[in-house]
């Protein structure tokens, strides 16, 4: 039988943490990476504290290839091959290998390191005897040692020996679940999805926060979001989204707070409504798509007044980026194309026509203490409809069956 | 009934039906419509899109829907023409595509555009080689099917997709209506620009296709108006048909995993059978060709629509080269093009499969055909 790739080897992102939380880190990343290749049953990963295999068993390797690339907490990987620690079976190996690549007309080099000391060869042995087996068995294929198209990496282990031609870059950042669970909030434009991803690859689990107001925002809105939802689900897998009845609060508003300020008051009562939900879910912390800049929610006087109504850490993963910046990864995670339809969403729906940039903490709250918002915000929070999102299942399940 | 028309219209899955019956009851609504209906039909849309793209391994925005096939390639070919004009107004294409492809050709050349019609081998075949000399700095557009309908050849798409690579003024549209559930390709892999398929032709319904456009090609749309696919094509979108495609689409491609190695193993049995019979020559090439288009020529002096008439007599039903083309009494495009001569052309029958057909409809079907042959043998003398 024909030798083919029958594994891919992983190799882990930034885990340098020691003993027991490495273990904790290297089990949910392998725990991420099987709920990401269930649809295919027959493969099977074995882990170890450096490095992680995914035998293929027969499953294809381009569409694991392509869902691997959205895992974080992998560094690199490469599709390999494994073989006895005999001579012979390495050369015909590390052939077969490079056999399976588009050779012709390129360079090589054989790496060999020997892990395994008691295996007889000496790794510039090995890259002599396989390297002038590949160039006797092949056409069209020569040597380059300083800058190779095809690195023909050897690792002679004790528990057998790994062929590897390519390193496909992985997503990097640490495994989504190390860091803990913080609460995004969710808006449907452009910022927030890519905040959520930025949180997710430094290993935070996100709940998503979504503020809803009927009938002045269209169940359209409310899609749009959860669309977003599941475009972040490829990274993070299952995310729950609390979708947030705010008419009432919002209402309240617009007629208790003298209009250049209701936008900041809005702003205070959906943090604190987030800071809410965050409780009762046992997050740590706040992500928010916020960066500075100069509209009026997001110059540093109005952060200040809004941050204002809690103690929990806000994350702002965007903070210090530009705008361009921020597109190019919403285009990358493929949330861009979501974001710019053109729903009102509640941000927009009231906004005033000057609000202010350089809010004062001080008239803020004597403006709300006129209004009695804790009831409305009480009955917001517990009004919250939660909803799972799957990245493989649809949420539309009265549409499953006509797919 | 002995089916042997597949390349002509398949037989819609019966799954496939409960769907379009489905959304064409329950979700009738118009997708641009602002209320909770109209959401749903463009909820339903947009999922169909997503499987579709996820099946041919591309990006949902690169999903164009259109009415079927001929729009597809319509669209394809006079879109870049109009819209690349002022690049150059050269395209190339060969003497064996589908009239969708070759007739717009034609309308171009009367408006100015040059059209190169690449010559096939015996095995109705072009080469990267061929493409390569026939391409000019004005060049903007080649056209070239993946699996031919008439004779089932599979054309070299990769490596004509790699030599295309090196020119990036020219786009690369492929014809699958053919190949898709049956001959794997890869379109991102293969540098393809712009692809056909058509659901009836894998058991989906007539009036829903797909112009696959990568994302950076820019067409002139044929069908103005409301600005629906994504200011691509106008026109409310035939929702249930589309959700029938999709659903049709994955259920094909599962038959494909599953079966692909029966529906070989069934064609190189029918050819087998096939060469059992003296009075007709087998115009398929043995290798190189898709699983499941047989043609063969009958004997001379034999007429093949009076041999397709004698079949359906015992319910088996098979086509006269192409089925578009079978109602004018023309030689054969393809076994033309192959260099089989006129005579031999005229008189072509196409068997042509899909995964439900079975090995043990061979031994009736064939029987029928000879005594088919016996009966116009004594016809003609």
């Amino acid at each position: 039988m024909e030798m083919k790739y029958d594994r891919i080897l992983i190799r882990y992102g930034e885990m340098t943490t020691k003993g027991k939380n490495r273990n904790i880190f290297v089990r949910r990343l392998k725990n991420n990476i099987a709920r990401k290749l269930q649809a295919f049953p027959r493969i099977k990963i074995e882990y170890m504290r450096d490095r992680m295999y995914i035998l293929l068993n027969g499953e294809p390797h381009e569409p694991i290839i392509d869902k691997l690339k959205t895992v974080f907490g992998i560094h690199s990987f490469s599709l390999a091959m494994k073989c006895e620690n005999d001579l012979a079976a390495i050369k015909e190996t590390a052939l077969a290998a490079v056999r399976q690549l588009p050779y012709k007309g390129k360079t090589f080099k054989v790496s060999a390191r020997r892990v395994d000391k008691q295996f007889p060869y000496r790794s510039d042995e090995l890259n002599h005897e396989v390297g002038a087996h590949i160039l006797r068995q092949t056409e069209d294929l020569t040597v380059n040692v300083r800058q190779p198209d095809i690195d023909v990496r050897i690792e002679v282990r004790q528990d057998g020996t790994y062929v590897t031609c390519h390193d496909i870059f992985g997503a990097g950042g640490l495994p989504v679940g190390t860091s803990g669970k913080a609460m995004l909030m969710l808006s449907g434009g452009i910022d927030s999805p890519v905040a959520g991803y930025l949180a997710m690859k430094r290993g935070l689990e996100i709940e998503a926060v979504h503020f809803f107001s009927p009938p002045f925002t269209s169940e359209r809105a409310k899609q749009k979001v959860i669309d977003l939802v599941r475009k972040l689900t490829a990274y993070g897998g299952k995310i729950k989204l609390h979708i947030v009845p705010f008419t009432e609060v919002q209402q309240a508003i617009y007629q208790g707070v003298p209009n250049e300020y209701s936008l900041i008051s809005t702003r205070r009562a959906m943090l604190k409504i987030t800071d809410a939900l965050r409780r009762r879910q046992r997050g740590l912390a706040i992500v928010t798509g916020e960066s500075l800049g100069q509209v009026a929610s997001q110059t540093l006087e109005s952060m200040y007044v809004i941050n204002e109504v809690t103690n929990t850490p806000v994350l702002r993963p965007l903070i210090s980026m530009d705008k361009m910046e921020i597109i190019e990864i919403a285009k990358q995670i493929d949330t861009h194309d979501i974001s710019i339809l053109p729903y009102e969403d509640c941000c927009t729906i009231f906004t005033p026509r000057a609000p202010k940039t350089k809010p004062k903490k001080e008239k803020v709250l004597q403006h709300e203490s006129q209004l009695d918002l804790a009831p409305l915000l009480e009955k917001a929070i517990n009004e919250t409809e939660t909803i799972v999102i799957d990245e493989e299942a649809g949420q539309a399940d009265e549409f499953t069956a006509l797919f | 009934m002995i089916y042997l028309d597949n390349s002509a219209t398949t037989k819609p899955f019966p799954e496939v039906i409960d769907s379009f019956v489905k959304v064409a009851t329950d979700y009738f609504a118009n997708p641009s419509s602002l209320h909770e209906l109209g959401m749903k039909a463009e909820r339903l849309l947009t999922q169909a899109r997503e499987q579709i793209a996820a099946m041919l391994r591309v990006k949902a925005n690169e999903v164009v829907f259109t009415s079927g096939g001929t729009e597809a390639n319509n669209f394809a070919i006079k879109g870049v023409a109009w819209q690349y004009r002022r690049r150059g107004r050269h395209i190339i294409t060969t003497e064996i595509e589908h009239p969708s492809v070759a007739e717009p050709c034609r309308q171009l050349e009367e408006l100015g555009f040059e059209v190169t019609y690449l010559p096939v081998d015996r095995n109705g075949r072009v080469s990267a080689e061929q493409v390569e000399r026939a391409l000019r700095d004005d060049t903007i557009l080649v056209s070239i099917m993946h699996v031919n309908n008439e004779v089932g050849t599979v054309q070299p798409i990769e490596e004509i997709g790699a030599l295309l690579a090196r020119y990036p003024k020219t786009l690369f549209h492929v014809d699958r209506v053919q190949g898709i559930s049956k001959v794997p390709l890869d379109l991102k892999k293969a540098g393809v620009d712009l692809s056909t398929i058509s659901a009836h032709k894998f058991h989906g319904l007539r009036g829903a296709g797909v112009l696959y456009v990568r994302e950076g090609v820019r067409l002139t749309s044929l069908i103005a108006g409301g600005g629906q696919e994504m200011r691509l094509r106008s026109g409310t979108e035939n929702v249930a048909a589309i959700v029938a495609m999709a659903k049709a689409l994955r259920l094909a491609m599962e038959r494909y995993e599953r079966e692909i190695d029966r529906l070989k193993a069934l064609k190189d049995e029918w050819r087998t059978a096939l060469s059992t019979i003296p009075e007709i020559e087998i115009n398929t090439p043995r290798d190189g060709a898709a699983p499941h288009i047989i043609n063969f020529s009958l004997k001379r002096g034999m007429k093949p629509e009076v041999f397709v008439h004698e079949l359906a007599k015992s319910g088996i039903y098979v086509s006269t080269t192409s089925a578009c083309s079978s109602k004018k009494k023309a030689p054969s495009k393809t076994l033309v093009a192959m260099g089989l001569g006129e005579d031999r052309a005229e008189r072509g029958i196409r068997v042509s499969l899909s995964f439900d057909n079975t090995s043990e409809e061979i031994a009736p079907a064939v029987a029928a055909m000879k005594q088919a042959i016996k009966t116009l043998s004594e016809v003609t003398g």
